[in-house]
């Protein structure tokens, strides 16, 4: 689901495109066709990713490491490709908006891709690159930003976070002893989640202390979701009290709540 | 001066000396543009649809045929047509996927790889190389005391030899290696069915359906363990190295699986983490859903009584992570400035070593290597999907000591019987996956029928008549809906 200020869409993405539909999912309002030429041939083709993004702008990310971005209007179905970002050379894996507050001239928009790099940039009438993090061998499966703080899970189970301002390393942690499938940042209370192919989920504490500017994470919570491949984690309210963990080959979606 | 009375005459003139040559002028015109129209009337709405459905993209006018289940039975009929062996004719059967069955094929809204068939293809058939063999070896009798009808060893390793000559066939690997979508569930039960009877080795559809059971289910938990994706491919070069040393007295089949091997690298080694995830998230989606209950897997306590296998959260870390537990903090200027740990509930190890990706090496890796080589039952269990099979469900954990007593019983009993002989001094033989006779009867009527596979019988010039059928229905189709009205 994209939330802009004017409307809710629905977004999917497969493997010939790229589908926006109503809120109530009743009207399919624009389809985009993945163009299969661009691709090598042995390549899949694909999209993935997808943000909201300055307040009009729906962002799609797709497997030969192009993230386009759609310009919403307020109403009816006149979506059309404002921009290519071509920043990327291997295919894209998440893309994040920011959901707190950014520091003056920080970005609000950050891209991740197969090899690891991520991409900050500025959103507007034209995105702008302001900084690219270099990939340290380690694929990146999921980003999320939050006031500043680029949070990223990599496939070696580490989750890193990084200043986006600067785009340095601010804080390591050995979360996982497997793939992070899933993140997801509570925006009220900088609450982060981590789902991970180890069947374990983290809650972890965002913070920035207000002597030093340093950037800090601490673990509020383990749960293990017993022989399970936790595949997708997400927060059910803005505060992180409560959340919900899906996995493969589970019908059933799991939700936890504080007690 | 013109008269009034001249003027009609040389106006007659004009027009009787011109009348011929305009009605010539005017008829031309009237054929010219007749024809015109009709060019227009036909080409126009053939134009329309070039432009519109470009050749390739279907568009849902009618159920599509299994491409993957035809260009399947292709391959492997022409790998299997070997001149110099004589094969038992396949019946000819009616071609019920997609057009007949009319369901609709289940569409992956996720990203799918398109290097992925091979290391199914050759997974699969490694393990089902595995059950083969301890099975053969379960029932065979040495070689001086065996009747013709009875199994010997010299018949174990004939069968071997041949399933693997054709597995290995080079026109099939390079089909196999194209990239390409995965084969269904259908289509590669096909070809692993014929796979099976490329020997004088017959099975029972039961029996058939039980080595496909375990098969899959065996490869899937393997898949799911793997530590990190690129350990899928050790996976693979743990089968191959068994296949390697079943077949290690006949040089010439062992240069095949050698070929194999090293386009295997040559394929597979230089593709990054994320895209064997992609390749590993592609055989999950294949293997959704399937929870069929393995005795050794149960007894092994690898799997769980409701058939899902079961995660350690302890043991060696994958190669390239780090054990959990670790926080650290930096500043501005990127020196560490703090150092923190947390615990959980799993208790991981650092790793020794990394697996081997070489032709020859220690893969490490236990996954993927032969877990039958103990010889004892192996019994697969449906899921309790039907009221029938809740009873079944007490696995026998206790290997009946009697069971090779029986099998020879039946071996000498039933031994050729079934079979017909194809001509020529080669008599078919009979391999029963379960311990009795009676039990595979029993399997074959009870098989729940969400999980029975409908063979599909193929040949390979049934094939080109399903493409050269399929293609006139589409342009009948075309005609129907595009004939101007």
């Amino acid at each position: 689901w994209c939330v802009l200020p004017s409307r809710v869409l629905l977004v999917l993405t497969s493997q010939k495109g790229i589908q926006m539909y109503e809120s109530d999912g009743s009207i399919m309002v624009y389809w985009h066709a993945l163009d299969v030429t661009e691709h090598p041939p042995a390549q899949a083709v694909f999209a993935r990713g997808i943000a909201a993004a300055g307040g009009r702008f729906i962002c799609v990310g797709t497997s030969s490491g192009l993230v386009l971005v759609f310009d919403i209007p307020p109403k009816g179905t006149n979506i059309t490709v404002s921009e290519v970002l071509e920043q990327h050379h291997d295919a894209i894996t998440d893309i994040a908006a920011e959901l707190g507050q950014a520091p003056d001239g920080a970005g609000d928009l950050v891209t991740a891709d197969d090899a690891g790099t991520l991409c900050i940039w500025s959103t507007g009438e034209e995105f702008t690159l302001l900084s690219k993090i270099p990939a340290f061998g380690c694929c990146c499966a999921s980003v999320k930003l939050w006031n500043g703080i680029v949070a990223a899970g990599y496939g070696n189970g580490q989750i890193r976070l990084y200043e986006v301002a600067t785009g340095l390393l601010r804080a390591e942690v050995n979360a996982h002893a497997r793939w992070i499938y899933a993140l997801d940042l509570a925006p009220q209370t900088g609450k982060l989640l981590s789902g991970a192919e180890d069947s374990f989920v983290h809650v972890w504490k965002l913070s920035r202390n207000p002597d030093t500017d340093d950037v800090e994470i601490e673990h509020c919570h383990a749960e293990c979701v017993t022989d399970t491949q936790v595949c997708g984690a997400r927060f059910c309210d803005p505060e992180g009290n409560s959340f919900a963990v899906t996995g493969y080959d589970l019908s059933e979606i799991y939700c936890y709540g504080r007690a | 001066m013109v008269t009034e009375g001249e003027l009609p005459a040389r106006r007659q003139w004009r027009l009787s000396a011109n009348l011929p040559a305009f009605l010539l002028t005017v008829a031309r015109a009237v054929v010219l543009r007749c024809c015109l129209d009709v060019i227009l009337i036909i080409s126009l709405p053939v134009l329309c649809l070039f432009v519109c459905f470009p050749r390739g993209r279907r568009w849902g006018m009618g159920p599509a045929p299994d491409r993957g289940l035809a260009r399947a039975g292709a391959g492997l009929a022409r790998a299997l047509a070997c001149p110099h062996r004589p094969r038992r004719r396949l019946p000819i059967g009616p071609l019920v996927a997609g057009q007949q069955r009319r369901r609709r094929r289940r569409g992956s809204a996720v990203a799918m790889s398109a290097r992925t068939l091979p290391l199914l293809f050759l997974n699969l058939g490694g393990e089902m190389l595995y059950i083969l063999d301890q099975r053969l070896r379960a029932q065979s009798i040495p070689g001086e005391k065996a009747r013709k009808d009875e199994w010997t060893d010299v018949d174990r390793k004939r069968v071997m030899n041949d399933i693997i000559t054709t597995m290995f066939n080079k026109k099939f690997m390079e089909e196999l290696f194209k990239p390409q979508e995965l084969y269904s569930k259908k289509a590669l039960r096909t070809v692993y069915d014929r796979l099976a009877h490329a020997s004088i080795m017959r099975l029972n559809q039961a029996s058939m359906d039980k080595l496909y059971d375990l098969m899959t289910m065996a490869f899937k938990y393997q898949v799911l363990l793997c530590p990190r994706p690129k350990d899928i491919l050790l996976v693979t070069f743990n089968h191959l190295d068994a296949i390697k040393d079943f077949i290690r007295d006949s040089p010439g089949i062992l240069n095949q699986v050698d070929e194999t091997f090293r386009q295997l690298i040559e394929t597979y080694s230089c593709l990054s983490a994320g895209e064997f995830q992609l390749i590993r998230q592609t055989l999950l989606i294949f293997f959704q859903d399937m929870h069929i209950r393995v005795s050794i897997f149960l007894k092994d306590k690898v799997q769980n009584s409701n058939g899902r296998f079961v995660l350690p959260i302890s043991g060696p870390v994958p190669w390239g992570t780090e054990v959990p537990g670790l926080i650290r903090i930096f500043n501005h200027n990127g020196d560490e400035v703090k150092r923190t740990e947390f615990t959980t509930d799993g208790n991981y190890v650092t790793p020794q070593r990394e697996g081997s990706f070489d032709l020859y090496g220690d893969r490490v890796l236990k996954l993927g290597t032969n877990m039958y080589s103990v010889s004892r039952p192996v019994e697969t269990h449906m899921s309790d999907s039907s009221k029938n099979l809740a009873s079944r469900a007490k696995e026998n954990i206790v290997p009946n000591p009697l069971a090779k007593e029986e099998l020879n019983f039946l071996a000498r009993l039933l031994g050729g019987l079934e079979i017909k002989e194809p001509g020529g001094s080669e008599t078919g033989f009979r391999l029963n996956l379960f311990t009795t006779d009676e039990e595979e009867e029993h399997a074959a009527l009870t098989r729940p029928e969400e999980l029975s596979y409908k063979v599909i019988n193929i040949e390979a010039t049934q094939v080109r008549t399903v493409f050269q059928t399929f293609d006139s229905h589409h342009s009948a189709l075309l005609r129907t809906k595009f004939h101007p009205e």
